[in-house]
């Protein structure tokens, strides 16, 4: 293979705010679903996040970015407050999602999180079928409208529908990675969440797959509130409507509209971050 | 230095090859042995089954092959053994299983470091010692509510062999829970599971082929658990359903024609090869089974 028919887009540019032109705007509704207000985060006596605040629109991509260890992916398991699950950590500050506090002592965690969904870094499919992983949300639920229907209707949003369609009782498994990724899409959204958390989760799939699941972020976002953490600073400028940039030591530096961000960052270090200086 | 000149590697070679013959011979001691145990086996046997047919052997239900009028039925120590079989699992296995989701999912890492080797001290304690626990502590409390119970009953011996394999249970099933990777309870919890949710619906189907695995195990260890059972639940062949009552196992009856002053080469004599290799056949199937319900529904992470 020569490096003329390379599709890795790593390789073909190297201007981090190239890639802008395509980019399209989701309007959202203009309205914040998430704020967060000096957010702290340790983990045993090291903190881990140092004062977030920041206000996420509803219905639009904000991507998280960052050096690893910025804290970004600490930050986006504090909305869904999956730190509660590690034993050491400590959260501190308000996350409202709709003005309601969820560190508040009336949430509970598990309800927080029917409303709140989430994809991770590695595709995780349960060893189920398919129609079994994406119907576990709405089963463990307590959904008592058609199950069938919103298993099809979470797979057409996935953009799997047509490729699983055959295989509903086939293991979730035996798909390849990217399908993988995408039923892990489809099983987040199946209970129909307001939000959904996205940790990496095109950074363990090939450039294919990968551009695969950038159009549909894109999609879900007439639907959804999408937050996405990603190291590839293509991609975020690729999808997301707004971008906040941690930086080493779990600072927020920069936040605002992605295409500021990237062609007219602020802040000095932001701007060696983005033109690939370190990180 | 010329590569032509370096000559150690004859040398490792040399090692190798000794290390190699030494590691085969003491491989070959476990594999011989067997070998050797199957072959006493069956040729003890045999010359019991030139004298008893094995159509009377699996469907006479009299067992008493010393005193007359001999009978040379196996049922009733199979029915004893089943009967130890079926009591210690019904112990056993939902103890253990819940013993192993508590350790896995629940249990903080302290905890867990403590607990689990303390379950594993219950595997290292001598049978007898649990054969004597029973006759001394489970009999009299069973006698306190069932006053009729006698001194040997198929209930205290099931009880005694549950208890002795709660811990393979729980600790074989508690490693299978344990290597389901956290990937899997995360999507859970993102899911809005609870932790119930999450160790039941996803952690234990999960890890079902080891759970299921370590079942059959424990029950191959009740199959051929002897000292207790024959200290617990007598030396009487019995076709009972009543577990209050004294009965037999098939591992019981060697200790008794083992120990006893049955001549070598009469019939008594020959049945303990013949009731052995039914015993050996019984467990070796129940270790194949664990084999293949582990190869076949393993799920296989990468």
């Amino acid at each position: 293979m020569s490096y003329e028919d390379t599709t890795d887009d790593s390789l073909v540019d190297q201007r981090p705010t190239a890639g802008l032109e395509t980019a399209t705007t989701n309007s959202g509704t203009g309205r914040t679903i998430i704020e967060a207000e000096d957010v702290n985060v340790w983990y045993g006596e090291t903190q881990a996040l140092h004062d977030i605040s920041m206000e996420i629109p509803e219905q639009q991509v904000t991507a998280l970015i960052g050096p690893s260890g910025c804290g970004k992916s600490t930050f986006l398991r504090c909305i869904n407050r999956m730190n509660d699950l590690i034993d050491t950590a400590r959260v501190e500050g308000a996350v409202r999602l709709r003005g309601k506090n969820v560190y508040d002592d009336d949430v509970d965690p598990v309800a927080l999180r029917r409303k709140v969904g989430m994809v991770f870094q590695k595709p995780n499919p349960f060893p189920k079928s398919v129609y079994d992983n994406v119907a576990y949300g709405l089963n463990i639920q307590g959904y008592d409208g058609d199950i069938d229907a919103r298993v099809e209707e979470a797979l057409r949003s996935a953009a799997l529908w047509d490729e699983v369609k055959d295989q509903l009782d086939e293991s979730g498994l035996e798909l390849s990675g990217g399908q993988q990724q995408r039923l892990c899409i489809a099983r987040a959204i199946a209970p129909d969440p307001e939000v959904v958390l996205m940790d990496e989760p095109a950074s363990a799939l090939d450039p294919v797959a990968t551009s695969k699941i950038e159009d549909l972020i894109d999609d879900l976002a007439r639907d959804y509130t999408v937050v996405i953490v990603t190291h590839n600073m293509q991609q975020a400028a690729r999808i997301s409507d707004k971008t906040a940039v941690f930086l080493t030591g779990g600072e927020l530096v920069e936040f605002g509209d992605t295409a500021t961000v990237f062609a007219n960052p602020e802040s000095d270090r932001v701007e060696d971050y983005i033109t690939g200086k370190f990180g | 230095m010329s590569g032509a000149d370096i000559t150690y590697g004859e040398v490792s070679d040399r090692g190798t090859a000794i290390a190699r013959v030494v590691f085969l011979a003491c491989a070959l001691v476990t594999v011989l042995t067997t070998f050797g145990i199957v072959l006493v086996l069956i040729t003890g046997s045999i010359p019991f089954f030139r004298e008893v047919s094995i159509v009377e052997f699996f469907t006479s239900t009299e067992w008493s092959p010393i005193i007359r009028p001999r009978s040379y039925g196996i049922l009733p120590l199979l029915w004893g053994t089943m009967l130890i079989v079926v009591g210690s699992a019904l112990v056993a296995l939902p103890v253990g299983t819940l013993t192993a989701i508590y350790l896995s999912e629940y249990a903080n890492r302290r905890l867990r470091r403590v607990l689990k080797p303390t379950l594993e001290i219950l595997a290292g304690i001598p049978t007898i010692v649990y054969g004597f626990f029973a006759i001394s502590f489970i009999t009299p409390q069973i006698q306190r509510v069932f006053p009729e119970t006698g001194t040997f009953n198929a209930l205290s011996g099931a009880i005694v062999v549950g208890v002795m394999i709660i811990p393979m249970v729980s600790s074989l099933s508690e490693d299978a829970m344990s290597a389901v990777p956290d990937d899997l309870r995360n999507a859970g919890y993102g899911l809005g599971a609870t932790k119930f949710e999450v160790s039941t619906r996803i952690v234990l189907p999960a890890a079902v082929s080891g759970i299921l695995a370590s079942y059959v195990l424990a029950i191959s260890r009740a199959i051929g658990e002897t000292m207790a059972v024959t200290l617990a639940a007598g030396m009487q062949p019995n076709i009972t359903f009543n577990p209050l009552e004294e009965i037999q196992t098939m591992t019981a009856y060697m200790v008794e024609v083992g120990t006893g002053d049955v001549s070598v080469g009469s019939i008594g004599y020959q049945s303990l090869f013949a009731v052995g290799l039914t015993l050996f056949v019984m467990t070796l199937a129940m270790n194949l089974l664990s084999q293949y319900i582990r190869g076949r529904y393993r799920e296989v992470y990468d």
